[in-house]
């Protein structure tokens, strides 16, 4: 690596170009300067201090007070006591539980889907154009019409995917503890496909064709040219997938909302589903705002990973 | 395999087997509905140093992809080592290709870049640590083994494209342009470091490029294509000496052989031939000529400037190279002529009128509508 530091630092030396002259100015000037910045930033500001420093801060704050069991009770404050109290819950574990789980249905997925129809995709045949289209096509759809969609699929008189899978006349997936989350899962890979599909197709392209003639001509056929040069090709855009796919999924609620509404049994209990089940079913603000932190930490965490991870990333020049 | 590991020879190398021959036999590639490759018919002998050259966009490049199993002919049969290869996979015909970009693996180390193809075949790992250390140290390249290729300079990445080639010892080495991307004091070097090395290896080469003096320096025989289709094939010195067509005369040599239109006049008794009024004394007899008009090509080293001579013509440019002085000079109507003059001889003035001369045994004669050369 020394030896990249150097050769940067001989370029550098090379393309020494001029620098445009230093405008010198008084202290008034900069103060001016200055001013004249923050009024700049001034607009962006307002809105983010009103619409997310602090509502951030008073979230935290409420999370500190113990939502009184009865409306007009006064609450009390409970400090850190709640927060622990609450991620030790086995509610709480519960839901965590079933959200990696969540992930892990519906990122690996949705990333293999993503590639395998690149793949396809990138064969130079005539009409692919209109595959290309179809396979970016769920970008365009929302949750609750991806939803609705499955939820008449899979409706248990008059659903094909229910007949497909030789169900007839038992109950729903969704309402089956062991494939509910499943179903969830199938639903919102389904719904990212197409932006999976895009962004896998995006990183196929950037792989230069004479890389892959290299590999043929030095013998590898279709699979050692895949494994060996195509998915170390991808793979940053495979790791930004993950990344941004996880993140989608932390987050996940509309579907769960339309479909299973945390159930059955808690089986699709979320983390946002279970928030949002705090706040306006069981009324329990506090628990809803350390939930919520909850959720930040986990995301904050996820953004960091990628941000080093981006940060330390060798770019490939060709 | 593993006896050449125990080889007592010192540079293992020239106990590789020699380069097999290769040949395309009337091989047609069309895209769309133009040739790309027409009819190319070139046979390159065991161990050859051939260079395939021309103006981008003439289909050298598509007649290597052709050899490499990259595009397949419409037409016509490829061969190597007699072996009709036609519709094999690249991967199956034991070629290797040096590329114009290098393109390595980015994300692989030197030694694991130089290892795929090894890895492709199975080779044990044994083994395949004996070849890879033989070959990084035929090209020097031992301390980079553990870089990966942005860590390379333009230089060293081409070493590694040569040594990936190299170490399966294949039967033939397609390169298409592999110094293009160096500079031109490093190109000059690769030049003789690659004739070196495929002398010493008896390999056969093939290799594309549209830099003349390249293929003059580095060809054991050229062949020159325009527009798909073969122009011509032989050393440098026959290329050079006896171009087949205007075409070859204008695009090899540096600066290129003069081309100008000479007009055929058969009213009188016996035909004559004059350049912008000048009258010109041919090496060949007056009944080979066309019926049209001819070109009368002069190289520039050919032709001398004489105050008095018939053909005039006005001096518009005059470079000064240190060891030579290159004249470009305006005829009336036959075109431009640029001389190259010793430069102990008088400097010649901007916009002086100058008359041009040349041995008539220098000259080359070319039909004007077809440009097929005419005469010896």
């Amino acid at each position: 690596m020394s030896t990249t530091g150097a050769s940067l630092a001989a370029d550098a030396a090379d393309t020494v170009t001029e620098q445009p002259p230093v405008r010198r100015r008084g202290r008034r000037g900069r103060a001016r300067d200055a001013l004249l910045g923050y009024a700049l930033i001034a607009p962006a500001l307002v809105v983010f201090g009103a619409f997310v420093f602090y509502p951030f801060a008073r979230n935290l704050y409420l999370g500190m007070y113990r939502t009184p069991p009865f409306p007009g009770l006064p609450k009390r404050y409970a400090a850190f006591d709640q927060y622990e109290r609450i991620l030790r819950s086995p509610e709480f574990l519960g839901s965590i539980r079933t959200t990696v789980l969540f992930v892990l249905y519906t990122v690996p997925p949705g990333i293999f889907l993503g590639i395998l129809m690149a793949v396809l995709a990138h064969q130079r045949l005539r009409g692919i154009a209109i595959f290309r289209t179809l396979f970016s096509s769920t970008l365009a759809t929302s949750t609750a019409v991806a939803s609705v969609i499955f939820f008449t699929l899979l409706n248990p008189q008059v659903g094909l995917l229910t007949h497909y899978l030789g169900r007839d006349g038992k109950p729903s997936l969704l309402q089956e503890p062991r494939w509910a989350l499943i179903a969830v899962a199938a639903v919102t890979v389904w719904q990212n496909l197409g932006l999976s599909f895009i962004l896998m197709s995006a990183g196929l392209g950037a792989v230069p064709d004479e890389l892959l003639e290299a590999a043929e001509i030095d013998g590898a056929g279709f699979w050692r040219r895949f494994r060996h040069v195509v998915v170390p090709m991808l793979s940053p855009m495979i790791f930004f997938a993950a990344v941004v796919g996880s993140i989608q999924s932390f987050q996940a609620f509309g579907q769960i909302d339309l479909l299973t509404q945390g159930g059955p049994l808690r089986a699709t209990n979320l983390l946002v589903y279970a928030t949002y089940d705090a706040v306006f079913r069981q009324n329990n603000e506090g628990k809803a705002a350390v939930l919520s932190v909850a959720l930040f930490v986990i995301t904050l965490l996820l953004t960091l990973v990628q941000l080093k991870v981006l940060e330390r990333r060798v770019t490939y020049e060709r | 395999m593993s006896n050449t590991t125990v080889d007592p020879i010192p540079n293992h190398m020239t106990a590789q087997r020699p380069g097999a021959a290769v040949s395309l036999d009337r091989v047609t590639k069309r895209f769309d509905t133009a040739d790309a490759v027409s009819a190319l018919s070139l046979e390159i002998a065991e161990r050859e140093f051939l260079v395939l050259l021309g103006p981008s966009g003439c289909g050298k490049s598509t007649a290597l992809r052709l050899l490499a199993g990259l595009e397949y002919p419409d037409e016509g049969t490829i061969r190597i080592d007699g072996v009709d290869v036609t519709d094999l996979e690249a991967k199956a015909r034991d070629i290797a290709m040096v590329f114009q970009n290098y393109a390595l693996y980015p994300h692989m180390t030197v030694r694991r870049n130089i290892e795929f193809p090894l890895r492709n075949r199975r080779v044990p790992a044994k083994e395949r640590k004996e070849l890879v250390d033989r070959t990084v140290d035929a090209l020097a390249l031992t301390d980079l083994l553990d870089r990966k290729p942005a860590q390379l300079s333009g230089g060293q990445r081409q070493r590694v494209a040569l040594a990936r080639a190299l170490v399966r010892r294949p039967a033939a080495f397609l390169m298409d342009e592999p110094l293009s991307n160096l500079d031109a004091k490093l190109r000059v070097q690769m030049r003789a470091e690659l004739i070196a090395l495929q002398r010493r290896l008896e390999t056969t080469v093939v290799y594309v490029t549209h830099d003349q003096v390249e293929a003059m320096t580095m060809g054991e025989r050229i062949a020159i294509m325009d527009h798909g289709v073969l122009q011509q094939v032989g050393t440098p010195t026959e290329v050079y000496g006896r171009p087949a067509n205007a075409f070859v005369a204008g695009f090899v040599g540096s600066p290129p052989m003069n081309l100008l239109t000479a007009h055929v006049d058969r009213d009188g008794p016996g035909a004559t031939v004059s350049l912008d009024g000048a009258r010109v004394t041919l090496p060949v007899g007056l009944a080979e000529l066309p019926a049209g008009d001819v070109l009368i090509g002069i190289r520039p080293e050919d032709a001398a400037i004489e105050p008095d001579a018939a053909l005039r013509a006005e001096v518009t440019v005059v470079e000064e190279l240190g060891h030579e002085r290159q004249v470009v000079c305006r005829t009336p109507s036959a075109g431009s002529v640029v001389v190259r003059l010793a430069t102990d001889g008088p400097v010649p003035r901007l916009g002086e009128t100058v008359g041009i001369v040349a041995a008539p045994s220098a000259l080359h004669l070319f039909d004007a509508a077809s440009g097929d050369r005419i005469g010896p």
